[in-house]
């Protein structure tokens, strides 16, 4: 093999490679992103029965019902709109009503959210980001969702970037 | 009085970086070599202040004052001693402080153990390590100084979150970023070779003991932090391919990439622009790493809002530090004299494919953390990338990895024989074989995937094993000869057999967790019985307790197989009532490599608890595969051609080793 016939042979089983790599993930984003949406955006768009997405909002408070062997329902809420919820299994520590929570699933023929995996903050003052983006965007956001009145500057730091030092 | 001490240290550290960070060059291009020495006694200096910096901080925490906002916001006067520690780097500024602290930690060791060096190399390595420092010193003392006072002091703290307050988290932090920024020493390197315009096989020399200690320490940290996250947050996963997780394997595949390359160009002096190159993106990955979970523009279980000035800051210090090493490297790279030819079937072949293969999988995960990122910016869609993503992309580019990983050692430098490595590997190939038809055969017929992949792992170990039998001709030889030629081979080549099994043990741990993991998840009361892979789990009681800062509901389980008391489980939840939180501490019990895990869900009026039971065969194995490739790594650090540091010709010892 002369020196250009074996670069050739690396260039080549590289671009192979990265070929095979660029595939790869746009066959994975067609099929495995998950979108983001709240109720209202739920009720604007008409996302069909099936199709999985992350649900983002506030749990309405006094909406959270238990059923027989861990069934549970509850209402997210985002100010314009609510979507029932429910869900079989154990809730997060931190699951609670009247605060942030994403769950993630699909619509049943009923309209009902149907969550097989539900994350709730991790932290008091702690709201997901996408939730309160929304809330922002319609003028929902309360301060004290972000910040708590005692210690000023501590609030907005502290607390979250304990948990960003988790990893 | 301490505060403003550890303030003042800081800022004198801050200075002192200024200075290693610009006279020594001077020197450099002046051939001054008391200004080029500077770099040495600033870099001590320098670790001494922030080193000061640090204990005056951690003595803040220890003895409670909570005058200080770090102290106040994150510790608590009843937690445990031990706590109050860890908590110095369980929050935003305390890690930052430590952050830098390694980074001086690493400059010092490289001024007291660095004498081999050139005197020109050694005092740009240490410049260009003070420009990391300094901006890192600037952004804590701008945006998070860990020292600030209270003008009203209050008299109790808020605590530290109790997801933090874990032994676990103790030592994860420090690891993991001794790995992240002992790239920092591989980065420092690789610009000081780029200014200079000169590199050779002695460099990969220098470079090797520090890359594969920040690769050994990120190895350890990573699995540290995947395991503390299987029994703290309760639901027994093990890794969820989270941004923050993988801002931590990103630099673990580029610096496992840079490894492996500067094998060839230390052995070969081949490859010299690319292993530059891959120096630059370990140790970018790592600051990209800090910058994820710094800034919270990641929507994560971990990553959190912050404060958005700190993340325009750490954003900065990325564009400067990467930008700028790659513009340097597109500059001056092409400079660099061209190394060695070799065949595509040769041992330096074989690294080039591992390294392909890893930095592409590295791609693959860089793409599936940042386009949802991208997406937002451009579309305002929000999306999020989760495992399907990466199982579908990761999994298919690891595959060939795996197959190729034996036929790495046995092929020859310059040109190898694929047909004679098969030849070795024949044994290890049979041995797959046999593991797959017992597997497929002893899980009657289940999918074919586990038991192809449980062979595949079994290849691997066996075919690192093969290596070893080669050199030392076991079987082959008597046993005398054997163990002569066992005790003269290389430590490194004992790293590259621990460290290649240790790939292998995790993957087989990976598959049997996958896919044999039985779960039980529902409501039980006092006295219910509930059967688990051949376990019978008997809930005896539930009660309370009062801890030293928190109250907790502890259930009390008895494990039995065929009727036969095995032992207890106690795992309990917490309410830390300071910071309004509740944990969940998962009870395990280990028999043998596998796992019995129950953890709690809330309690009900009636008493009945919900519960979750896993019996996780294996599960063991996911974190001493990687204990295996640390170890490796460390027999690989202690191999004498890195002690004696500067390279001189090969002793005797090599005319025994075939492939060497």
């Amino acid at each position: 093999m002369t020196r250009k016939q074996r670069r050739l042979t690396i260039i080549g089983g590289s671009i192979a490679v990265l070929a095979v790599a660029a595939a790869l993930v746009l066959n994975a984003l067609r099929d495995s992103i998950v979108f983001f949406s709240t109720p209202t955006m739920v009720a604007e768009k008409h996302i069909q029965a099936g199709k999985r997405f992350r649900l983002g909002g506030l749990v309405q408070p006094g909406s959270l019902v238990r059923g027989d062997n861990l069934v549970v329902s509850f209402q997210v809420a985002d100010g314009g709109a609510t979507l029932p919820v429910s869900y079989k299994g154990i809730l997060p520590d931190l699951f609670r009503e009247g605060q942030g929570v994403v769950a993630e699933g699909a619509l049943d023929a009923a309209g009902v959210f149907k969550a097989d995996t539900v994350l709730a903050k991790h932290d008091e003052n702690y709201m997901p980001k996408d939730v309160a983006d929304a809330l922002k965007k319609q003028g929902h956001w309360k301060d004290d969702y972000g910040a708590k009145p005692d210690a000023s500057r501590a609030a907005q730091g502290a607390a979250p970037a304990g948990q960003g030092a988790l990893r | 009085m301490i505060a403003e001490a550890g303030h003042y240290a800081l800022v004198l550290a801050l200075a002192l970086a200024l200075i290693q960070s610009t006279l020594p060059i001077l020197g450099a291009r002046w051939r001054d070599a008391a200004l080029m020495n500077v770099a040495r006694s600033a870099a001590l200096a320098q670790l001494l202040f922030v080193g000061a910096s640090f204990a005056a901080l951690v003595t803040l925490h220890v003895t409670s004052d909570f005058s200080v906002v770090n102290v106040f916001e994150n510790s608590h006067s009843l937690k445990p001693l031990i706590y109050k520690i860890t908590g110095v780097w369980g929050n935003h500024e305390g890690s930052m402080l430590l952050w830098v602290s390694i980074l001086a930690l690493f400059g010092g060791l490289v001024a007291l153990f660095g004498n081999n060096l050139p005197l020109s190399l050694r005092a740009h390595v240490l410049a260009v390590q003070a420009w990391v420092a300094s901006a890192f010193y600037l952004f804590i003392l701008i945006t998070s100084n860990p020292f600030l006072r209270i003008a009203n002091p209050p008299i109790e703290g808020r605590d530290l979150n109790p997801v933090l307050q874990d032994i676990g988290l103790a030592v994860h932090p420090p690891m993991l970023y001794l790995g992240y920024v002992g790239f920092s020493i591989s980065f420092s390197f690789a610009v000081a070779a780029l200014i200079e315009g000169r590199i050779d096989a002695a460099w990969a020399r220098w470079v090797r003991p520090w890359t594969l200690m920040a690769w050994i320490f990120l190895t350890l940290g990573i699995a540290m932090g995947s395991y503390w996250a299987y029994y703290e947050l309760g639901w027994g996963g093990w890794w969820f391919w989270d941004p923050v997780e993988n801002a931590s394997l990103m630099p673990w595949l580029a610096g496992t990439a840079l490894l492996h390359s500067l094998v060839v160009m230390e052995k070969r002096n081949a490859l010299k622009v690319w292993t530059i190159l891959l120096s630059i993106l370990a140790f970018s990955l790592s600051l990209l790493g800090t910058f994820l979970v710094r800034s919270g523009v990641l929507t994560s279980v971990h990553a959190f809002a912050t404060d958005p000035t700190r993340g325009v800051f750490i954003l900065l210090i990325l564009c400067i530090f990467i930008g700028g090493s790659l513009s340097l490297y597109a500059w001056r790279a092409s400079a660099l004299k061209q190394g060695g030819l070799f065949a595509p079937i040769s041992r330096e072949g074989a690294l080039v494919l591992n390294n392909l293969l890893l930095t592409t999988a590295c791609a693959t995960v860089f793409i599936g953390t940042l386009y949802p990122l991208a997406l937002e910016v451009i579309t305002g869609d929000k999306i999020s990338v989760g495992a399907p993503f990466f199982n579908l992309t990761f999994g298919p580019l690891f595959l060939p990895l795996m197959i190729a990983v034996p036929f790495g050692p046995l092929l020859a430098w310059k040109r190898g024989d694929l047909l004679g490595a098969a030849q070795r590997l024949m044994a290890a190939g049979i041995a797959a074989l046999v593991m797959v038809a017992v597997v497929w055969a002893w899980t009657s017929g289940g999918g074919a995937f586990a038991p192809l992949a449980i062979g595949l792992a079994v290849f691997v170990i066996a075919g690192a094993l093969s290596d070893l039998v080669e050199r030392t001709g076991l079987f082959r030889m008597p046993l005398g000869i054997t163990w002569r030629r066992a005790r003269g081979l290389p430590r490194s080549t004992w790293g590259t057999v621990f460290a290649h099994a240790g790939v292998g043990v995790a993957l087989i741990g990976i598959v049997c967790e996958t896919t044999w993991n039985s779960e039980y998840i529902g409501s039980m009361k006092s006295g219910d019985v509930i059967p688990i892979a051949g376990y019978q789990m008997k809930l005896d009681s539930v009660t309370q307790h009062q801890g030293p800062n928190f109250r907790e509901m502890v259930a009390q389980f008895s494990v039995l197989v065929h009727g036969e008391p095995l032992g207890t489980m106690t795992p309990s939840k917490r309410n830390f009532s300071t910071r309004a939180a509740t944990t969940t501490e998962a009870a395990l019990m280990t028999r043998g490599a596998s796992q019995l895990y129950i953890s709690l869900g809330e309690v009900t009026n009636d008493g009945t608890v919900a519960v979750r039971i896993y019996h996780k065969p294996l599960v063991l194995l996911i974190w001493f595969g990687p204990v295996l490739m640390a170890f490796g790594g460390m027999l690989s650090l202690s191999d004498r051609r890195l002690r004696v540091g500067a390279p001189k010709p090969a002793k005797s010892l090599r005319g025994l080793q075939a492939a060497e």
